[in-house]
């Protein structure tokens, strides 16, 4: 059976979930891997968002907001936009392709482009393959275990 | 209080009234040319001599300026008085032959020809010194007066420069019997005051029907605010209703809520350079045209050019600045029917012929195709295809002194249209301070400058801060049926919320635990809505409910966990992201 991968999208209220409900209502079709959690604005996404959802089986995230200078809450894209590099960067020193995760802007009227951003990020991470760390059982709680169990599965 | 005899007929007047006055009160017409009733008498053209009887002697003198006394009689019509008016009226045909007003006041009396040898042919000035009283007692500039002495005087600027003191005024003109000054640009051509689009006065009422419905002055254009004279308009109001020294103002009021309709900019063409807008002549806006077409307006609702003739076609420009991707991106939507309306409008008052231009022709409303068809059935040129260029007809062939270029889409061909008037439909573009004001309210305003709706369907009258409402061009292009609607929509709701005496708030906010707030303050400078403040006793930041828009971003922001977002709290997340990720 080929690899289906599991991708979380974080959307904001305003935009991006809207522009989801318009290619709903305008019967495109995109890759069914998406769940998405719908937040008020792209500025609520914690990093810890993030990471929970590589923990918890997904293999790639997609966050998708308001194009800058649209934002609903004013800047709270720009927000998001700060933060994502950051984390990015974190999910590479934590051994965790940085490709993974990704922003897009996509407003209210654009469900086309929601369409392409979904299609085309699922290739992506279908290409990568699964996230290793699932394997590894990765635990949040207990690091130090799972360190062990990294360098056990090395050896 | 005198009594005094006007050609038989008996008046009251108080004393010293001048008889041109007194005859007027007495409907008695005195032919006059060099008298202004705004400007002292000079009494120089002597066309208004009348005949004063006082007992037994008899006397000509010139009415503008007689003061009546007792027992005074006038003759306006006696022989001798018409022997004089003759004689005045050939020296000044000899003298002003090119004044049309002179002419015709001779023809009046049957005066054809003048006896005496014309120097000039083309001279048109009489020397009166309306002008220069015009020019140095009313406007204070002291730009012109008269040079030279006998034969040779004439009214000149000084050096015959142009002089630094000129404001531009053209009250000299304005004042000029006979027409010999005229305003002209840098290229000579003569600023017709009466074919300039809009009323041109420094003091006017903005347009008819205006709210509240009085005149203004434009500190711009007015003559009183460059040289400190003038005042005129002063003088002639009966009610004493004009006050130089007012201001603008700044009030404060309190107030429950806002309504937002301060609607949209004309598209400015100028830039277009390929639309030689201000470059060529009789190349108009669609507001410009919509004045042009105003039974008020200086042309009396006429359609003509600027050089008063009617034109033989004219061309009209569909999306000037809207669906060009240099300009703007959107349909200015209301361009496509009102630009049908006009040329409805040429064809009602001329026999023109109208060329439309269009890329879509979009009729989309209740009786607009209907429209659109009558139209047709009118005779309208409709071509689809947008115009690209507007050039000078310089070969002349054709109806226009324009050439306009287009590709028709239909058959595919290049076309070029010549066209005496050009009417361009300009976008529709948000104001230029939109962003500014969208700050101020806390509302939010597109790419495009336009604000943004709380839901583009559920939510198209109200913002996402409460008590804020869009009506109008604002919130998207739209026309007048849409506009009142939405007008209608938003003082609806605002009444709801003021009669209602309290505000209805979303349930999701963000909320500080007090005890896991570290008062590191990161949050208080993310709020885009200033709702999170910082208490300087307790050491920590607390959230305004009532100001919080639930937006998260403090949320996820802070350091110790302490910001909670109700409905969208991170144990609420994390359980959804759990959840679907199973």
């Amino acid at each position: 059976m080929s690899f289906e991968p599991k991708i979380l999208g974080i959307l904001c209220n305003w935009c991006s979930y809207t522009g989801a409900d318009l290619a709903g209502t305008a019967r495109m079709k995109y890759p069914a891997n998406m769940r998405s959690v719908r937040v008020m604005c792209t500025g609520r996404v914690d990093p810890g968002f993030i990471l929970n959802a590589l923990r918890s089986g997904a293999d790639g995230v997609l966050i998708c907001g308001c194009h800058p200078g649209d934002c609903h809450y004013i800047e709270g894209n720009y927000k998001c936009m700060r933060r994502i590099p950051l984390t990015k960067k974190l999910l590479a020193d934590m051994g965790i392709d940085p490709r993974r995760l990704r922003l897009e802007w996509v407003s209210a009227s654009e469900g086309a482009r929601f369409q392409s951003v979904v299609t085309e990020f699922t290739e992506e991470i279908r290409a990568l393959g699964p996230l290793e760390l699932r394997e590894l059982n990765f635990d949040a709680e207990h690091p130090a275990g799972t360190a062990q169990k990294i360098s056990a599965a090395a050896s | 209080m005198i009594s005094v005899e006007i050609d038989g007929k008996e008046i009251q007047v108080e004393e010293d009234t001048t008889i041109l006055n007194a005859a007027k009160a007495l409907d008695i017409r005195i032919p006059t040319l060099c008298y202004n009733e705004l400007i002292e008498p000079y009494a120089v053209c002597r066309i208004c001599t009348v005949e004063v009887i006082r007992g037994k002697r008899t006397r000509l003198v010139t009415a503008c300026n007689y003061p009546l006394r007792e027992s005074v009689k006038v003759r306006t019509n006696s022989e001798r008085v018409m022997r004089l008016r003759r004689m005045n009226l050939e020296l000044l045909m000899a003298r002003a032959p090119a004044a049309r007003i002179i002419q015709e006041m001779a023809a009046e009396i049957g005066l054809e020809t003048t006896r005496f040898p014309i120097e000039n042919p083309k001279e048109s000035c009489i020397l009166c010194g309306l002008c220069v009283q015009m020019c140095q007692d009313v406007v204070g500039a002291y730009a012109i007066g008269f040079a030279d002495r006998g034969s040779k005087r004439e009214v000149s600027t000084p050096y015959e420069r142009t002089p630094e003191t000129c404001i531009l005024c053209g009250a000299c003109a304005q004042v000029c019997p006979t027409g010999h000054i005229r305003m002209t640009d840098a290229e000579e051509r003569i600023i017709h005051s009466k074919l300039s689009l809009g009323p041109n006065a420094a003091i006017t009422i903005p347009f008819r029907q205006a709210v509240p419905n009085v005149p203004r002055i434009h500190a711009e254009h007015c003559i009183h605010f460059k040289t400190g004279e003038c005042m005129l308009c002063s003088k002639v109001c009966p009610k004493n209703c004009i006050h130089y020294d007012d201001k603008d103002e700044i009030e404060e009021f309190e107030i429950g809520a806002v309504i937002v309709a301060t609607g949209f900019n004309d598209f400015d063409p100028t830039p277009m350079k390929q639309f030689g807008y201000g470059r060529y002549p009789n190349i108009l806006t669609g507001v410009e045209f919509e004045q042009m077409n105003n039974a008020g307006s200086p042309t009396s609702g006429k359609i003509v050019m600027e050089n008063g003739e009617e034109p033989r076609s004219v061309a009209i420009l569909h999306c000037i600045g809207s669906r060009d991707e240099n300009y703007h991106k959107y349909c200015s939507r209301v361009c496509c029917m009102y630009a049908l309306k006009f040329a409805h409008l040429v064809k009602e008052k001329s026999n023109a012929e109208v060329y439309q231009l269009y890329i879509d022709m979009r009729a989309f409303g209740k009786g607009y195709e209907e429209f659109y068809q009558r139209i047709l059935d009118e005779g309208v040129n409709v071509i689809r295809g947008k115009g690209s260029e507007i050039v000078p007809n310089r070969s002349g062939a054709g109806d226009g002194a324009l050439l306009v270029r287009c590709e028709d889409t239909l058959i595919g061909k290049f076309r070029e249209i010549p066209v005496d008037m050009v009417v361009l439909c300009t976008a529709l573009e948000a104001r230029g301070d939109a962003t500014d004001l969208a700050r101020k309210l806390n509302i939010s305003a597109g790419a495009d400058g336009w604000f943004i709706e709380s839901h583009p369907k559920l939510g198209p009258v109200s913002t996402t801060t409460e008590g804020i409402y869009l009506a109008g061009v604002c919130q998207g292009p739209k026309d007048i049926p849409d506009a009142v609607a939405q007008g209608g929509a938003a003082a609806a709701q605002t009444m709801k919320m003021l009669a209602l005496g309290e505000l209805l708030m979303d349930a999701a906010y963000a909320e500080i635990a007090e005890e896991f707030c570290s008062g590191c303050r990161i949050c208080n400078g993310l709020c885009p809505y200033n709702a999170i403040s910082f208490d300087e006793t307790k050491k920590i930041s607390a959230v305004n409910s009532a100001m919080c828009k639930a937006c998260g971003t403090c949320v996820a922001a802070c350091p110790t966990g302490a910001i909670a977002a109700r409905h969208f709290t991170d144990e609420q997340i994390y359980a959804q992201i759990e959840g679907i990720l199973v």
